[in-house]
């Protein structure tokens, strides 16, 4: 069972990176075949040449992963199966904000540059915060190696307030 | 490896590694409810629940339901031969990537324990009460088939369509295909300022070359071509400051190549003083539209115009000179009273009046009611519940704009119905629901059906219809080519 999952899970990380063309990092609208090597060299051959990634979830549980450097953040959750309900609806086309996470501020500002488009979409989210980014144009480097991440609630969680809507 | 052998041993890999996660019962990372564990003990039969609708609030309702137990068995029951509601329907042709999310609905409906039931009519080949009687829960999730009406003198008059109906004809709704909206008319006044009037907008002034790459239908393509609109003015009751549709929407249309802005000044007399205050996604999305009056296209020729009107709200269609048709709109001028988000606007004594030989009124769809046996809030368009239950009910409940109203994109559906399939999950642990009772679901409906003439369309009988309009899209350069005849639709499904 294990080998399946081990086999499973190097094939799918593979072929999802390599077919989804759009959540590309740096790239979101077009496809370099160099890039797609080089992603299938870097991120599925050489384990060295990881990204720790912590993840809080809606529940404050960590959850801490490996990534490869390139992935985006939605690549992660979604190779590492991550079960965040909802998450990526859009699957990296910036047409939604449901990849939308929360940074520490240091590692925020070492993110690199939001697009309009990407801030059009962060805007619609819930829970907005100064140190918020869609996860979907976040690309992993060894610079952001062991930062923690917060997966923010979706919509104002009717629980919280005893029920009543 | 070619991308298609990829995908499907990636989905092959994915359907073994999910069946597994399922029969051990782990719930690693589940963020899905604090509260929520497995069964303790597994009831004796399989827990049926049947969806009613097959849009984005039955697919996600069901995709909830059958992760959060290995128990519950989902038929989504569809009116058309097609699924997938509003996200085939409503989402505009040159937002491709906003329909993505049915790549999760057909996952959801490739589920060993869901089945898709299309071509049948609820609330008239068969009861809810019916279907409460052969299924343990039934959720409602139909949606907003109606509109709101301007409630004017002349709205019935050619020339006045709804937005509902006018999209659903771009995007070859079955039941909106013979209607041939006039576009001779330089002139088109869409009441309402929200996303749809956008989208409206936008499918009005593009041009021919971007369009004729989406899915919008061949018929619309057609008459797009033939269209004499050039000025499309989109009319709202309260300032720029309430405009409600989002900014990448608005961006578009700033974008739109060959056409140019058409704005008042006036209206926007005490808006740049306000902006400082405003949380940032107001900020940008006023800044942007501030920024189309700064820009001078006044000397530009042979451009296309959109434009925002704002303080003005509907009073009378004009007819023209012989009473055939709409050949303008009279209107309120309004003022703004209140303050923040509850700011409204209060008619003057004062009236405008614009010439437009096209009025659209995109103020929003509304639910009907869809059985006498299901209480329904007029007042308010919705079924009345408290989470997601249906009051003076049990075992019934609801998700989507049928629960809530008709707003929000489809995350907002998304979460709804993630809602409301843990309200039915709390409800099966707690007992309120009685599954010692075991239910026949679908092999009761389906007789009944039968026996009433109605045959029903599977997933699999979607997925001929499917492959059908991409292969005639493929043909004509096109993602596919919508079928718009329901008989047509059962011919190819049930060869």
């Amino acid at each position: 069972m294990s080998l399946v999952f081990a086999a499973g899970r190097l094939l799918s990380g593979a072929s999802r990176v390599a077919w989804r063309k759009t959540s590309l990092c740096g790239d979101p609208r077009r496809t370099s075949a160099r890039q797609i090597c080089s992603r299938l060299v870097t991120g599925a051959l050489w384990s060295e040449n990881k990204v720790t990634v912590n993840f809080i979830n809606r529940d404050g549980e960590r959850i801490t992963v490996q990534g490869s450097p390139g992935e985006s953040l939605l690549d992660v959750v979604v190779n590492q199966d991550l079960d965040f309900d909802g998450f990526g609806a859009c699957e990296g086309t910036l047409a939604c904000s449901t990849c939308h996470l929360v940074f520490e501020e240091e590692v925020y500002h070492n993110l690199g540059p939001v697009t309009d488009e990407e801030l059009d979409m962060l805007d619609l989210s819930y829970g907005l915060t100064d140190t918020s980014r869609l996860g979907c144009q976040i690309c992993l480097s060894k610079s952001l190696d062991g930062m923690t991440v917060r997966v923010p609630e979706s919509v104002m969680d009717i629980r919280q307030s005893g029920g009543s809507v | 490896m070619r991308p298609a052998t990829k995908a499907s041993l990636f989905s092959v890999i994915k359907v073994l590694r999910a069946s597994c996660r399922y029969n051990v019962g782990c719930t690693y990372g589940s963020g899905f409810s604090a509260g929520h564990r497995s069964f303790s003990s597994p009831p004796a039969s399989p827990t049926k629940v049947c969806v009613v609708g097959g849009g984005p609030a039955g697919f996600y309702t069901a995709q909830s339901l059958l992760k959060g137990s290995p128990h519950i068995q989902v038929d989504i029951y569809e009116r058309l031969p097609v699924p997938f509601g509003l996200v085939r329907f409503g989402v505009a042709p040159d937002h491709p990537e906003v329909k993505n999310v049915i790549n999760t609905f057909t996952q959801t409906a490739q589920h060993k324990r869901c089945h898709f039931l299309g071509n049948v009519h609820v609330g008239k080949d068969i009861t809810i009460q019916e279907l409460m009687q052969a299924y343990h829960a039934v959720v409602l999730s139909y949606g907003a088939e109606g509109n709101r009406t301007m409630g004017v003198s002349g709205e019935g008059l050619p020339g006045v369509y709804s937005a509902k109906d006018f999209v659903g004809w771009y995007n070859g709704l079955p039941c909106n295909k013979e209607l041939q909206p006039d576009l001779s008319h330089e002139t088109a006044v869409i009441l309402g300022q929200g996303n749809v009037a956008l989208d409206v907008a936008r499918i009005l002034l593009s041009p021919l070359d971007l369009l004729k790459k989406t899915d919008i239908t061949q018929n619309a393509l057609e008459t797009l071509a033939a269209s004499k609109v050039q000025r499309v003015l989109m009319v709202g009751r309260r300032g720029p400051l309430q405009v409600a549709c989002t900014i990448k929407e608005l961006r578009e249309m700033v974008n739109m190549p060959y056409t140019a802005p058409d704005m008042l000044p006036a209206d926007f007399q005490h808006v740049a003083q306000a902006l400082a205050d405003l949380p940032r996604p107001r900020k940008r999305l006023t800044e942007l539209i501030m920024k189309t009056l700064n820009e001078d296209h006044r000397g530009r020729q042979g451009v296309k115009r959109w434009g925002f009107r704002f303080f003005r709200s509907p009073l009378e269609v004009l007819p023209s000179a012989d009473g055939s048709r709409a050949s303008g709109i009279r209107l309120a001028v309004n003022k703004l009273e209140g303050v923040g988000d509850a700011v409204t606007a209060v008619p003057t004594s004062e009236v405008d009046e614009i010439a437009c030989g096209m009025i659209i009124s995109s103020i929003g769809y509304k639910s009907l009611p869809i059985d006498p046996a299901v209480p329904f809030d007029f007042k308010r368009a919705i079924v009345p519940n408290n989470m997601g239950r249906v009051e003076e009910t049990t075992g019934l409940y609801c998700s989507g704009w049928v629960k809530r109203g008709p707003t929000g994109v489809i995350a907002t559906t998304m979460n709804d119905s993630f809602d409301t399939a843990r309200t039915i999950l709390q409800d099966l642990e707690s007992g309120a629901i009685n599954v010692s009772v075991s239910r026949p679901g679908s092999s009761e409906v389906v007789p009944l059906l039968e026996k009433r003439g109605v045959r029903t369309v599977s997933f699999a009988d979607w997925e001929k219809i499917n492959a059908e309009e991409t292969k005639q899209g493929t043909a004509v350069g096109k993602p596919r080519e919508k079928l718009l005849d329901v008989r047509e639709m059962l011919a190819v499904a049930w060869t």
